[in-house]
């Protein structure tokens, strides 16, 4: 690797900062999704980093866990979307407040 | 062109399609620029010589979750989302406020030791599919057998979720 271990954290850490921006901010559950998959990899990200410069394959055993656990939540979570949307007509969170009351 | 530009050039490509991800209202753009996010993210593992991770991350990210993602949005026929309203704007400024102290925060941290920037070593011999995969089947084979359970999980779980009545 050519760059110290600070700047891939520093990266990492930036694209998880978006991520959380992006579930705080956004409406639309699609998008607030692709936001979660976004800090996934962003933490991925600064496992691989450590991974690197430690010299040790845990880390990236670890990315790869979660590399699964992201594939079986996008099935679910895209199912439960899909089952909200044929129930309610939206995926606007705003208007998903059956328990809030 | 060296590889420590070549990181930060990815590096570059990698925030700034994540901030239109997060910045656009039309859901396919931002699955589109998701993707784009991916194969950086995949250049950067290349980079730092996870070479299998690289693969698995254009396979598994760029290839199956966006292509399911691109399915939903297909199926829910989702047009332009409205801008958020007037009262949000509080809520709005808060969760900047948040992420910049959870960011600084981090910052102080690292830059604790000013001056001392940790460089990895000259060998590395993990980032190939042999080391990952002896290390799979040996030390993590609990981890790894309890991720398959998972994955027959998700599936039982989509199947029920997809039925025509919940």
């Amino acid at each position: 690797m050519v760059v110290p271990l600070e700047h891939v954290i520093a990266l990492s850490m930036i694209l998880f900062s978006i991520g959380v921006l992006g579930v705080l901010f956004r409406r639309n559950a699609i998008t607030i999704f692709m936001s979660i998959e976004l800090m996934l990899n962003a933490v991925n990200l600064a496992l691989v980093g450590f991974s690197r410069y430690y010299n040790s394959v845990d880390g990236q055993v670890f990315v790869f866990l979660v590399m699964t656990l992201a594939a079986a939540e996008v099935a679910v979570g895209l199912a439960i979307i899909i089952a909200l949307y044929r129930n309610r007509q939206t995926v606007n969170i705003d208007e998903i407040n059956l328990m809030k009351n | 062109m060296s590889l420590s530009f070549l990181f930060y050039l990815t590096a570059t490509i990698a925030v700034a399609s994540a901030i239109f991800v997060v910045l656009n209202r039309n859901a396919v753009y931002s699955a589109i620029l998701l993707v784009l996010c991916f194969f950086a993210l995949a250049v950067l593992y290349l980079l730092l010589e996870a070479y299998f991770l690289a693969v698995l991350e254009v396979f598994i990210y760029a290839g199956a979750i966006m292509v399911l993602f691109l399915f939903a949005i297909m199926l829910l026929n989702l047009g332009h989302e409205d801008a958020l309203p007037k009262f949000m704007y509080l809520q709005r400024a808060l969760s900047v406020l948040m992420v910049a102290l959870f960011f600084f925060g981090i910052i102080l941290i690292m830059l604790h030791e000013p001056g001392v920037l940790h460089q990895p070593g000259d060998t590395f011999s993990a980032g190939g599919i042999h080391v990952l995969g002896r290390a799979l089947f040996s030390k993590y084979l609990l981890p790894f057998e309890v991720a398959s359970l998972l994955l027959l999980v998700a599936l039982i779980g989509t199947v029920y979720l997809a039925k025509r009545k919940i």
